[in-house]
């Protein structure tokens, strides 16, 4: 059932769930054919294909019609959610994840105390979409006419139209609950290889059309949305069905793909060759590699396998202007300034990200979770400027504050033959090794390792060491690799708060090592500050913690929620005080953004953070690589 | 906490102040000792146990910003850094606090056997405590006293014990330390030492900045000072200090803490102690140096009758709202922090801005006594030329008109309404016995006491004409720095008052220029928020109107037939200023040399003006004020009517007497058109 070093993100390819899948995907098929305008869709396909040397057609996650395996208005999997079951305990459904079928006792009593919430008071979403809540589209008839012609699949549906319109931020998902869709893009394609994309951008460029690029549909910067106030059609180019590994170069350590492979799909299959990229962002399942291109993403085991700056060898990317790309796959160049940069981070801006060829790695060896606790934030916070001053920081190394903590702990499931040991291990901790710690100020830090055996437990050993140091003490493997395992599933949690008048989201920042401390305080307290001054009843959950490092700072992510029982416009308030706390991630020297980028909800900055001559550079590029704006999601600039 | 609670409000009357509670009913109910002795177990920021004073010091010696200037001294100067590390940990042991609870409690024993003895009560707002109470547990606090007393830091420490609360460090200037046994008292109570200046002395700025901001930072205790940086010898607010105020606010602006709480608090003394004292040195008898024995001698005080004490806890003003919209906190973003910098300009007017705003927050809360209002109509009657005094009822009369007026400009006014006016005149008077006289029905300063002596050493027989005066002075001043405490309540009125006495015409942009001239020339001498030009017009506009003594319309200002009374009240109120600041401009044009130096100024200016009121030609002796003569210097210097030139020892004063002549006439209402004057100011 698991992957072989443990992943613990929903799993595809285990024997029921393949069958399943591959069901599902004929049905899929099926409905397909039966829409005029994808007649010779898979006669394309296949064409397309042929390019490559590997096909999976069967192992592909992401269906054309993605809202037969995934909601239209949450995270994740139709099957898979939290809720409150009869007996008012809490339970994960489905069977994709570890957690799935289980219960976890603590959660209710953990949100009825960090929110105010009530069972009895619910917030439920509009089930479905009524058809009059969608524009009809606005069509460019001779673009419309061109692209039929070339046999490149599309839809005017109004599901998929709606599911395009959209990323994860809480207002989107927020409306989409209420049954409210603003402007959607009026037409989906889906491009079957990098020549369809050239197809299609050329029609766009000679009908006046925009393109706005979507791949897994993960944005947390309000980068999907579609500019209100644009007026010509607006196309949305799913890249999804661009998702072949086209070659692997073992000699160099390198693999060629198509950009619209997501994460989990990549990692499988290059498994399955005994390789990996290391790339893992927490929203791997879903979000694709043009998508981690475009937004410049960062993984979690970025110490041993780099950012996506990092790993990215050769791009080629669809521009108004033509195709752009580096004739050579050298493994660094002084020829000016890199022009991987222009497109890295592009946002879906400049044009379509079709292949990239990235570095891979033989599979690890081995693989060992672990965890740390402290007695106070600061402590732990010392320990990470310390293990990335003496540059030892394991695969992933990760410090929750004292709330996060909690509420790890409010995740327990009840009866698991993996997490019994660690209940009962845990209480004995608590009585026996963290009797000095005080519980409302200990923190924790979760570890994985990977590498040779040797050399992990070697690394373990430096690690430990240096904690200790920092009065840090090791609580044990399962604390660790639970921490990981949450990693999938907190994603689901916040639909289970939305239906409890809970609202919230996580956003993230780069900071120098010595402001870290200052920033967690400041921002923290700036948010539960400003919540009380919007009216909020409860006080918010404001909660940070410290997810990466580096050798001249970390990343921090904050964590913040509050029960909008008796606001008018929660979703303003939720939005001012976004607002402030990034105001105040400024003021304190932390980043715009570490790697959620910028997209619209953040743009407002980008002048500040850039310079001016810094966002005259970016606006030349524009200017010159899309004079007429047919990549018009307006992000960035 | 929001930032509005400092700045005016838009209607005075409406300001809503808490209650008093004497806390002296107590001590004179119970056991001092007990007092003393009890359990005392004040609530800490954030829980943090304050830390010990040897602690304190290592943290601040072990600092990252300390390191770094060590280096830097060490590098310039060529010495080694142990050595100047072991200069830092000098100057830090000159400089440290050691706090310590048992000196408290001596000092709360007997402080409150002084404190019955002196004064009638201490009042304190116990909901101001309360207020305080929660800020200290929030935030780091800085707490803003006023300074008018030897006494202030004393009374603030025992207020905090008194009521629980943690026990603030408190900065305080070198001079004390000349009195070695009360110093180190001090310092065991709290006190850590500073010296007066120390410029460009980088290792000392960098050991003081620190040890504040460490003290700070981890919010150990509510640390002290005294915006006005010293005493008031004349009960006006003093002119901010910026120095320490931006040092407290530094750990906010650079995010090392979340927030500062700023305190104003405000202490009225009903009789000042220091009264006589403070008149003399402001007329140049020379000051007694502050050695112990000089305040022992002091003794005989304790037996007079002090009247009683308000202390008033402000609304705590958040740095965090004073600074939103005002400050880019991202500037601090490209340097570490631990490296001293330079304060931006727009830094530098947000202090200094902040340091008007809690002035006048403290000057807002400073409880007046119906004497305040006694002192103001007697030196105006005085000056008038009344020598023979107002008959009791009469200035009972003008006292509850005044009473009333000053109400409705917002005036903190304690006038026990319980008694007759009568009777809150002649106690007033009473208490001030020193200060005034009755004779015959009739009440006059007590200037005209024949051969009062200058000092009480000096001969009697051989009084001059200089020494008789300059001891009517030392009446004359004790008296206004009673008046001066109402100062602020009447300023605003009285500058627009006398724009419309000095302007030819009712123009309403007329008068502006004339009011906004004068805040002008006196923003050296009251406390006149920098850039609040038109605010304060429109406030002075809207009182006059509010209380029917003007009428003002688009184009014009018009007085009222009731209201000449009221200005002609306000326009006395701030003649004594007006001429003084004229009489400067006279010596400067006719006397002022070539080689006049700045210590000089004072000592010609004095003598130039003895000269003067000897031969009758000035009305008010408060011109002889030394405060006042510092302030025009001030202020012409920095109209640029003087300049200083850098000499050889030192800087002489270059006049520049065109423009010393036209300010002089312009002050004197002379000038038809003043534009032109204001204009180029
Ligand atoms: C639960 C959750 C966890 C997350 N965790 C992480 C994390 O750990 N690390 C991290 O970096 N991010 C994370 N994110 C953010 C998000 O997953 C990343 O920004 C991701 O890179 C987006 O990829 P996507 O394929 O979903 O792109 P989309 O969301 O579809 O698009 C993002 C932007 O890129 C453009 N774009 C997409 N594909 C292309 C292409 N082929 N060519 C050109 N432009 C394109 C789009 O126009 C859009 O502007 C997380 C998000 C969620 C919701």
């Amino acid at each position: 059932m698991d992957h072989k070093h443990g992943s613990s993100m929903a799993s595809n390819s285990s024997g029921s769930d393949r069958q399943r899948v591959a069901q599902q995907r004929l049905r899929i098929i099926a409905g397909h054919l039966q829409r005029p305008v994808d007649v010779d869709s898979t006669i394309r396909a296949a064409e397309c294909k042929a390019q490559g040397t590997e096909t999976h057609v069967e192992e592909k996650t992401v269906p054309k019609r993605r809202q037969e395996i995934m909601k239209w208005n949450g995270w994740g999997y139709s099957d898979t959610k939290f809720l409150f079951n009869k007996k008012g305990q809490a339970e994960f459904t489905g069977k994709r994840y570890k957690l799935s079928g289980m219960i976890i006792p603590a959660l209710k009593e953990w949100m009825e105390g960090t929110f105010g919430t009530n069972m009895q008071h619910k917030s439920p979403a509009t089930p479905i979409l009524t058809s009059g809540a969608v524009q009809p589209p606005t069509l460019n008839e001779a673009f419309v006419e061109e692209l039929t012609s070339t046999g490149i699949p599309f839809s005017l549906d109004a599901e998929d139209r709606v599911f395009r319109a959209h990323g994860h931020c809480l207002h989107e998902i927020f409306a989409l609950r209420e049954g409210k869709v603003g402007r959607v893009p009026d037409l989906v394609v889906w491009p079957n290889c990098h020549n369809d994309v050239v197809k299609i951008v050329e029609l766009a460029c000679k009908h006046g059309v925009c393109l706005i690029p979507y791949g897994g549909g993960t944005s947390v910067s309000s980068g999907l949305e579609c500019p209100p106030e644009e007026t010509r059609s607006i196309v949305s180019l799913d890249t999804s069905q661009m998702n072949r590994i086209l070659w692997i170069d073992e000699k160099n350590l390198t693999a060629h793909m198509e950009a619209g492979i997501v994460g989990q799909d990549l990692e499988r299959l290059l498994n399955e060759s005994g390789y990996c990229t290391g790339h893992e962002p927490d929203s791997m399942e879903f979000s694709s590699l043009g998508g981690w291109v475009a937004t410049r993403a960062s993984g979690m085991k970025k110490n041993i396998y780099g950012n996506i700056e990092d790993l990215v060898v050769h791009v080629r990317m669809v521009t108004p202007q033509g195709v752009i790309e580096k004739s050579c796959q050298g493994p660094r160049m002084s020829i000016g300034p890199d022009i991987h940069h222009f497109i890295l981070g592009s946002e879906g801006t400049l044009g379509v990200v079709t292949e990239v060829t990235m570095k891979i790695r033989p599979v690890p060896e081995y693989q060992k979770y672990g965890s740390v606790v402290f007695p106070s934030f600061e402590q732990g916070v010392a320990c990470l400027r310390e293990v990335a001053k003496q540059r030892c920081a394991p695969a992933s190394i990760r410090l929750m504050d004292n709330e996060q903590f909690k509420f790890g702990h409010a995740l327990k499931p009840q009866v698991s033959s993996m997490f019994t040991s660690f209940l009962d291990g845990l209480k004995t901790f608590y009585i026996t090794k963290f009797k000095g710690f005080e519980p409302n100020s200990l923190c924790v830090a979760t570890l994985l390792f990977e590498g040779g055996r040797e050399k992990v437990l070697q690394h373990e050993k430096q690690v430990y060491d240096i904690a200790a140091k920092f009065g840090g003490l090791a609580a044990g493997e399962d604390n660790g690799q639970r921490g990981y395992m949450l990693t999938f599933v907190i994603a689901y949690l916040r639909d289970l708060g939305m239906d409890y008048y809970v609202i919230g989201e996580s956003f993230e920042t780069s900071v120098p090592w010595d402001r870290v401390l200052d920033i967690c305080r400041n921002v923290k307290a700036r948010i539960t500050r400003e919540c009380k001054d919007k009216g909020v009843q409860f006080a918010p959950l404001s909660s940070c913690r410290v997810t990466q490092t580096y050798d001249a700072g970390a990343c921090v992510y904050f964590y913040f929620a509050f029960n909008y029982r008796g606001l008018s416009d929660p979703v303003h308030v939720y939005d001012e005080v976004e607002h402030a706390a990034r105001e105040e991630i400024l003021a304190n020297g932390g980043s715009l953004s570490h790697h959620h980028g910028v997209g619209k909800l953040r743009k407002e900055w980008m002048r500040e953070a850039v310079s001016n001559v810094g966002m005259g550079m970016l606006k030349s590029v524009k200017d010159y690589v899309d004079p007429n704006n047919i990549f018009g999601n307006r992000n960035l600039l | 906490m929001a930032s509005g609670a400092v700045y005016s409000h838009r209607d005075p009357m409406l300001k809503k102040r808490d209650d008093f509670e004497d806390i002296l009913e107590e001590r004179r109910n119970s056991s001092d000792l007990r007092y003393a002795l009890r359990c005392y177990t004040p609530l800490f920021y954030k829980g943090v146990a304050p830390c010990k004073p040897s602690m304190l010091k290592s943290m601040v010696l072990q600092s990252d910003q300390l390191h770094y200037v060590i280096n830097q001294v060490s590098k310039e100067t060529g010495r080694e850094t142990g050595v100047v590390q072991d200069e830092a940990s000098a100057i830090l042991e000159e400089m440290a606090h050691t706090l310590q609870l048992s000196t408290v409690r001596f000092f709360a024993f007997t402080l409150s056997k002084v404190f019955k003895s002196l004064f009638r009560s201490i009042c304190v707002n116990e909901e101001g405590i309360q207020r305080l109470q929660q800020a200290i547990r929030e935030h780091p606090v800085v707490l803003l006293p006023s300074h008018r007393s030897y006494m202030d830091f004393l009374l603030m420490s025992y207020l905090l014990y008194t009521y629980d609360l943690t026990l603030p460090v408190i900065a305080a200037g070198m001079d004390f330390m000349g009195m070695k046994f009360v110093g180190e008292m001090l310092r065991m109570s709290g006190a850590f030492f500073i010296r007066r200046s120390f410029g460009g002395d980088k290792l000392y700025w960098a050991v003081f900045s620190e040890y504040v901001k460490t003290m700070l930072k981890n919010g150990f205790a509510p640390v002290e000072f005294f915006l006005e940086g010293t005493r008031s010898r004349t009960s006006k607010s003093l002119t901010p200090k910026l120095g320490l105020l931006n040092i407290a606010m530094d750990p906010f602006l650079k995010g090392q803490v979340f927030d500062v709480n700023v305190v104003p608090v405000s202490i009225s003394y009903e009789r000042i102690l220091e009264e006589t004292l403070y008149a003399r040195e402001l007329l140049g008898i020379p000051k007694p140096k502050e050695s112990t024995s000089g305040l022992f001698k002091a003794r005989k005080v304790l037996s007079e009758d002090y009247g009683s004490i308000h202390v008033y806890f402000g609304q705590p003003v958040s740095v965090r709202s004073l600074a939103e919209g005002r400050v880019d906190r991202c500037q601090f973003n490209l340097v570490p922090r631990h490296i001293p910098s330079r304060a931006d300009e727009d830094i530098h007017s947000f202090v200094n801005d902040s340091a008007y705003k809690l002035v006048r927050a403290q000057e807002e809360n400073m409880v007046l006594k119906p004497w305040v209002l006694l002192a103001s109509l007697l030196l105006q009657n005085q000056a008038a030329g009344q020598k023979q005094g107002v008959a009791l009822d009469e200035l009972t009369a003008q006292a509850v008109w005044l009473r009333d007026l000053s109400r409705q400009y917002g005036a903190f006014l304690h006038w026990p309404d319980q008694m007759s006016p009568s009777e809150v005149v002649s106690s007033s008077l009473s208490l001030h016995r020193g200060l005034v006289r009755i004779c015959e029905g009739k009440v006059q300063l007590a200037v005209e006491q024949e051969g009062a002596p200058v000092g009480p050493g000096e001969p009697r027989s051989t009084v001059t004409p200089e020494e008789k005066l300059l001891s009517q002075a030392v009446i004359v001043l004790s008296c206004a720095s009673y008046r001066n405490q109402a100062l602020h309540v009447f300023l605003r009125p009285a500058l627009l008052a006398s724009a419309i006495h000095a302007a030819s015409s009712n123009q309403k942009q007329e008068v502006f220029n004339g009011f906004s001239f004068l805040r002008n020339m006196f923003s050296n001498e009251f406390i006149l928020c920098p850039g609040a030009t038109v605010q304060d017009f429109e406030e002075a506009c809207y009182l006059l109107v509010k209380t029917g003594a003007l009428q003002v319309t688009e184009q014009e200002v018009l007085v009222t037939e009731g209201g000449h009374r009221t200005l002609a009240f306000l326009i006395s109120m701030l003649d004594p200023f007006l001429q003084g600041y004229q009489v400067v401009c006279r010596f400067l044009c006719e006397e002022a040399t070539e080689s006049l130096t700045e210590k000089q100024f004072i000592p010609a200016v004095r003598k130039f003006i003895i000269k003067h009121l000897l031969a009758g030609r000035l009305r008010h002796a408060e011109v002889l004020s030394s405060d006042l003569q510092k302030n025009s210097l001030a202020a012409f210097l920095r109209l640029g009517a003087v300049q200083r030139i850098k000499g050889v020892d030192q800087g002489t004063l270059k006049v520049n007497t065109v423009m010393v002549n036209s300010l002089e006439d312009t002050l004197g209402g002379k000038l038809p058109t003043q534009k032109a004057v204001a204009a180029r100011l």
